[in-house]
């Protein structure tokens, strides 16, 4: 058996050896470079864009804007079904500016550094008005309610123990190393796009829309992707532009995005502030529990981030309810961002947890266990699966937390103030759409999906699937996958694409070894499977992940230092294909809420709304120094209602709940609660 | 871009020209449009990298001599530490291998609103105003500032070599003179685009420190995140202890100034002190005593009298 065992990515060597072809390498014949410019001011108009001098510029093919593009369609819906984009205003289609950066115009040249010339010499004339970047509140924007239950507002007057507090997430930028970049080529009607894209499948029909071509004419392939975490979901301006001015030019376009508009142009995890009420008898029962959160978005644009997704299942409370509402300002549209709504939300309500447990006397891990679930009260059903009770006491013991004391720097170790805390985590278990083919040969066999491999495994855990199946070894499964014509597959987004693939991957595979038997020896057959998915229906049963982290800080007040040192990690993510690639999913996504708790906030500009520290020396993410010391569990038990091998997926549930963590273990160490992330050293020493 | 195959071509170049050695901090500018150099003369292979000992039995370093080159010379981390340290507690090894001695001298600031030209910045447009002020200044300088700038000098080697004491060795066609770095520098005042005293066509050819027997030295850092990232505050010191009497000490802050700051008062306030905690605080409120808090960065105030103050402590234990 192959799953469950630790083997190495099987294009592992490819992409060490540089062979790997990634989408910003690709050099078309007759290919034409792209630079979209951005707008200099967040709203207002632009009034005219002078190309004179981009076209005198050597090389330079062609300057677009508003008033000589190609006539986009606007994406009007989005849904799994017509697909989904988070900015649905086609690119270059008005005069309107409503974020900085804006693409206004796109500067197309024989060259890279031609296109860069001459876009640093269009010059854009504008009339701005005034900018809509007020400061949020939880209870902005007209109230969506999430769930209720009970009568929590009674509850929460009549409990003598709670806690009444906003809490705050900055504006993150997700930043995978590689840019948004597209190369488009058209054949005829048909174009080819080579993407940086976490859905391909998803992505093929937002342009089929938006470039009004035939959906058969459309192509979309990401062969390897640099990473994504939510920000290459769904597709971003460039795209379009791309193949828009390749269609014509009847050249292929390839454009690669920078560094700096990948912080304006293609989806941030949104500003929240978050609301949390929460009431406790003297025996740490919740009684109440109510989540009121709000996130800006764009003004034409609508991205709910719903911080409230894991409020309503992960703690036993009979009294809830949850709302949230949209600030609209100027600013590009944000997007999910790895463990949207869940991980700024769980930062949140942990968080309260952890000051109820202050205000209760009573350890915060005891206070957890004390309200573990039995059953999803939000939706009242059961779990199909849920060990979250068994992650709290494993990680507790891993840990040594038994040897904490209560008291804020009442601990100490080297000369330094250690901090101890503890949070919860879960994220959703859900499958999307899939079919798989599975070409078998005798001694070998291909497997093909329009599934894509973002940098988590995708390939290798495919083929180990496959390997198993069929009975061959691994290494004579060629996985095919990141091709839009191929059977279609999950996105890569909601950590569902490990679960998605697994059914209709073993049904593809018992239908060609079915074949096999009534087939020539040396004969190719094929198998084919499908199933449906379960994302967005009304489940019987609640299937998510669940976790526990345990973080150490250090604090040396004589130099306001503060290092997170340990984390102790125990995951509930179902029947793990992969214990190595898994494991590393959840060690980044802990370095990921290091840098959220710790550094990462992106700056805009109060007067321009400009976002400012846009580059990697001011954007700070945590570098390999700040790595804490990591041990990562998994229960492993299978989750066999969401499928036959019991799989869930496990690319965000890592960080849900480490920044609450953190700040827990930091309000332990100096007696500073930071509700407002991410933690400063002038939150630590004073401003 | 040309390249100089010799001393004198490049000085002989220079008065229309912007040297290039490096390239880590012109380079980056120039693709951000923020410098706009009409030629670019580069002096990386000329021979101005050697590292020798002096006949007091001080250093000559090179102008060209890398960061690396100098951080892990096994003179300066014997003699100089405060300068090893400092160099290597910035930026990453890749910028140092190609990072210069003179290069780093002339380091321009990372105030955002200097580094994006579609801003406001008196430093890059002389007249244009300063959006740093009443904008993002977390980064930015207590020390030294004007109402028309107030960015922070972002060097950790110009820090340590403030504290030794280096004098700058300067050559032009006409003129050769020998600069002492607590003079190189210009406080922003109501011309925050001039950051030295270099006049036009005069290159800097080496830097000289001072023989340092009997002196003990040393660099500490803070910032948000452990590497990779410019100084909220840094103090480089250096003393001659006599028992646990300080003998002599010398005193530069970084991160906090809109030049790499010397601090004589606290200096003088330290000479002949007992070495004690109290005494290394009191001597960082007098070297903090004429800072001004920006909007956001009051916390570097407090934060500096730490960093100097654990600094000396360090390096009398």
């Amino acid at each position: 058996m192959s799953v469950g065992t630790p083997i190495d990515r099987i294009e592992g060597r490819l992409k060490v050896t540089g062979a790997a072809d990634y989408t910003s390498d690709r050099i078309l014949d007759g290919m034409l470079y792209g630079i979209p410019v951005g707008s200099t001011i967040a709203a207002g108009r632009v009034v005219r864009v002078d190309a004179k001098d981009a076209l005198a510029v050597p090389g330079v093919v062609a300057v677009y804007d508003h008033t000589n593009f190609e006539t986009l369609h606007s994406h009007g819906r989005s849904s799994l079904k017509d697909g989904i984009v988070d900015e649905h205003r086609a690119p270059l289609s008005d005069d309107d500016v409503q974020y900085y950066g804006q693409y206004v115009a796109l500067v197309i040249a024989h060259t890279l550094e031609s296109a860069q010339e001459g876009a640093a010499l269009v010059r854009v004339t504008y009339a701005p008005s005034a900018v809509r970047n007020a400061p949020i509140t939880p209870d902005e924007g007209e109230r969506k309610l999430g769930s209720h239950r009970g009568d929590p507002d009674a509850a929460f007057a009549a409990s003598a123990i709670k806690v009444d507090q906003t809490y705050r997430t900055p504006v993150e930028t997700h930043n995978p190393i590689e840019l948004h970049a597209t190369v488009a080529a058209w054949e005829g009607e048909r174009v080819t796009l080579f993407e940086t894209s976490q859905a391909i499948v998803n992505h093929q029909r937002v342009l089929t829309e938006m470039l009004g071509a035939k959906s058969d004419n459309v192509r979309v392939l990401t062969h390897y992707l640099g990473s994504g975490f939510g920000g290459k979901l769904w597709p971003w301006p460039q795209s379009p532009l791309a193949a828009a001015a390749a269609r014509k030019l009847g050249q292929p376009v390839k454009i690669v995005i920078t560094r700096e508009q990948m912080f304006m142009n293609v989806g941030h995890r949104p500003k929240t502030a978050q609301r949390v009420r929460i009431s406790a008898g003297t025996d740490g029962r919740l009684t109440s529990l109510q989540h009121d959160s709000t996130n800006h978005t764009n003004m034409l644009d609508d991205y709910d981030e719903d911080c409230a997704e894991a409020t309503t299942y992960f703690y036993s409370v009979p009294n809830l309810r949850v709302t949230s509402g949209v600030a609209k300002r100027n600013v590009g549209s944000p997007t999910s961002m790895r463990g949207p709504g869940a991980v700024p939300g769980l930062f949140a309500t942990e968080s309260a947890l952890d000051e109820l447990a202050i205000a209760l006397n009573m350890d915060p891990l005891a206070l957890r266990l004390r309200n573990v679930p039995q059953r999803d009260e939000g939706l009242d059903i059961p779990f199909t699966s849920c060990h979250v009770a068994e992650c709290y006491e494993l990680g507790a013991q891993k840990f040594g937390w038994d040897q904490r004391t209560a008291a804020v720097g009442s601990m100490h170790r080297d000369g330094m103030i250690l901090g101890w805390g503890m949070a919860g985590c879960s994220w959703i278990a859900d499958r999307l759409d899939c079919e798989v083919r599975v070409e078998l040969s005798p001694g070998s066999a291909r497997v093909f999906c329009a599934v894509q491999d973002i940098g988590t495994g995708t390939y290798t855990m495919l083929a180990q699937i496959a390997s198993d199946a069929l009975g061959l070894p691994v290494r004579d499964v060629t996985i095919s996958i990141g091709d839009s014509s191929l059977p279609p597959g999950p996105m890569s987004g909601g950590s569902m694409a490990t679960a998605s693939v697994i059914p209709p991957t073993i049904a593809a595979c018992k239908d060609a070894l079915h074949k096999r038997e009534r087939a020539a020896a040396q004969e190719t057959v094929v198998g084919y499977g499908r199933s449906n998915g379960t994302f967005g229906g009304e489940p019987k049963k609640s299937s998510h992940s669940f976790g526990a982290h345990f973080i150490e800080v250090t604090w040396q007040p004589e130099i306001a230092r503060l290092r997170v040192r340990r984390v102790v990690s125990v995951i509930d993510g179902g029947k793990i294909i992969n214990p190595k690639t898994a494991r590393n999913q959840i060690e980044g996504a802990i370095v990921f809420g290091v840098g959220m708790a710790l550094f990462e906030e992106t700056r805009y500009d109060p007067r321009t709304a400009a976002p400012l520290n846009r580059n990697f020396a001011d954007y700070v993410v945590a570098s390999n120094a700040d790595h804490p010391a990591m041990d990562v569990t998994f229960l492993d038990y299978p989750d066999y209602d969401l499928n036959p091998l019991g799989a869930r997926g496990v690319g965000e549930i890592g960080l849900a709940g480490v920044a609450a963590a953190i700040t827990s273990a930091v309000h332990h160490a100096t007696g500073v609660r930071v509700r407002d992330l991410p933690v400063t050293i002038e939150d630590l020493i004073g401003r | 871009m040309t390249r100089a195959a010799s001393l004198d071509d490049a000085l002989r170049a220079a008065a229309s020209s912007q040297y290039c050695a490096g390239g880590t901090t012109l380079i980056d500018l120039m693709r951000q449009d923020v410098m706009r150099p009409e030629r670019v003369v580069a002096i990386n292979r000329l021979p101005l990298t050697s590292i020798d000992t002096t006949a007091d039995g001080g250093l000559r370093i090179g102008a060209l001599a890398t960061n690396s080159d100098v951080a892990h010379h096994e003179r300066v981390r014997a003699d100089y530490r405060v300068l090893s340290e400092a160099i290597l507690s910035g930026a990453t090894t890749q910028i140092r291998n190609m990072a210069t001695t003179g290069g780093n001298l002339l380091q321009r600031t990372r105030c955002i609103y200097f580094r994006d030209p579609h801003s406001a910045c008196n430093k890059r447009e002389p007249g244009s105003g300063c959006p740093a002020i009443a904008g993002y200044n977390r980064n930015l300088a207590v020390l030294g500032t004007s109402e028309h700038c107030i960015a922070s000098n972002p060097s950790d080697q110009n820090v340590a070599l403030m504290a030794l004491g280096a004098a700058i060795d300067v050559r032009s066609v006409a003129v050769t003179r020998t600069i002492p770095i607590d003079q190189f520098y210009r406080l922003p005042g109501e011309t925050p685009e001039i950051e030295t005293v270099l006049e036009p066509g005069e290159l800097i050819v080496g830097v000289t420190l001072p023989p340092m027997r009997g002196w003990r030295s040393h660099y500490l850092k803070l910032r948000d995140r452990q590497s990779y990232e410019f100084a909220l505050a840094s103090a480089a010191v250096a003393v001659r202890l006599d028992g646990s009497t300080l003998a002599d000490v010398r005193i530069a802050l970084g991160g906090v100034g809109t030049i790499p700051w010397r601090t004589p008062a606290a200096e003088a306030a330290l000479r002949g002190a007992t070495v004690s905690r109290d005494a290394f605080r009191a001597a960082a409120e007098i070297a903090l005593r004429d800072a001004r808090p920006q909007s956001e960065n009051g916390f570097k105030i407090e934060l500096a009298k730490r960093c100097l103050t654990q600094a000396l402590i360090e390096v009398t234990a």
